[in-house]
């Protein structure tokens, strides 16, 4: 299934801003975070379809899934 | 002998009281400067150094923004220019919490260090400057790290609270003390070239849901550091929701929060 990742921030750096992939069906978010390489913590937001999601959602076809880093400095 | 609201009616010029006659009217009355300030803005005249304000903040918005109580939580990059901000606005009683003092990699961003300063309290530097620039201002400076034991009397009487925190456990504390004594809390935080702000009303839980995933870790900042552009941006953004708060005027970022992206001019706003 097609599944649309758009990451923020950082987490941008030597990957890229928004681009489609290829997921079996039963994927999750944490599927998507292993196979760019990025660890739980780095993923501090997670929205799926403009909704709160965890790392458990399951991801269905057309998802759009945004990834947010934390930003915690003042 | 005329009274003081005589002598402010007798001597405005086009709605306006210059800083001299405020001055005058401190000695001649011998009250406080503040309580000049809220005299005149309660005649429905300004004090002159507001009158760029006038276009945009009435009177009434103005004595609104004497008459309100912020606490600023940090007085590093973001606080620095927050109080800045609120000072030169007019914003009436400012409490100022950090316990830290400035030292060299400072001076990259935060708006009050300089070399001779380096070593003095943050917060005393920020009370010192506040004072030159607005005397109408009362400003309460705190050299001690919020918790949430001292946190009730830090922030129990204010009306809204400033995030300028530096660290995620920190701020979770305080959103927790905002919840429990019923304050709005404006959010914000940096990072390289990234910044976010939120607003977070009682009930709403927006910080813990933007850190839930977060523990006692840092963020991206703890790698990529903090530039001076980023930070007055995201703390000027704090400030403009603050004065919405403070008026009951505008929209704000209730419920929501917006991502700043400097280094693709990306804006991004997410409804929790």
């Amino acid at each position: 299934m097609k599944v649309t990742v758009k990451l923020f921030a950082s987490l941008r750096k030597d990957r890229f801003a928004v681009d489609d992939f290829d997921y079996q069906e039963g994927a999750t978010v944490g599927h998507i975070l292993a196979s760019l390489h990025i660890s739980e913590k780095e993923a501090a937001i997670i929205f799926i379809n403009a909704r709160h999601g965890g790392v458990d959602s399951f991801l269905k076809e057309g998802d759009l899934v945004a990834i947010f880093p934390p930003v915690g400095g003042g | 002998m005329e009274s003081l609201k005589e002598c402010l009616l007798a001597r405005a010029e086009n709605g306006l009281i210059p800083l001299s006659i405020q001055t005058w009217a401190v000695q001649n009355f011998g009250i406080t400067f503040p309580a000049v300030e809220e005299a005149i803005l309660d005649l429905n005249l300004l004090p002159a150094r507001y009158q760029r304000n006038q276009r945009s903040l009435s009177c009434g918005q103005q004595l609104s923004l004497f008459r309100g109580k912020v606490a600023v939580i940090g007085c590093g990059g973001l606080g620095g220019y927050i109080i800045e901000e609120l000072a030169r606005l007019g914003v009436g009683h400012i409490t100022i919490v950090d316990p830290d003092t400035y030292e060299e990699h400072n001076l990259n961003r935060q708006l009050f260090s300089k070399l001779d300063n380096l070593g003095q309290p943050k917060v005393a530097v920020a009370a010192g400057r506040v004072k030159e620039i607005n005397p109408a201002v009362t400003i309460v400076p705190v050299q001690k790290a919020f918790t949430g034991k001292n946190g009730k009397g830090l922030i129990g009487k204010v009306d809204v609270v400033a995030d300028a925190l530096d660290s995620i456990p920190g701020r979770l504390e305080l959103a927790i003390v905002c919840e429990k004594y019923d304050i709005p809390l404006v959010h914000g935080s940096v990072g390289g070239w990234y910044g976010q702000v939120a607003t977070q009303f009682p009930g709403e839980y927006t910080l813990q849901k933007i850190y839930s995933r977060c523990s006692g870790e840092g963020g991206i900042e703890k790698d990529l550091g903090n530039l001076s552009f980023v930070v007055p941006i995201i703390a000027s953004m704090e400030v403009a929701e603050i004065v919405k708060i403070l008026l009951g005027e505008g929209s704000t970022l209730r419920g929501k929060m917006l991502s700043l992206n400097l280094l693709d001019t990306e804006f991004t706003e997410i409804t929790f």
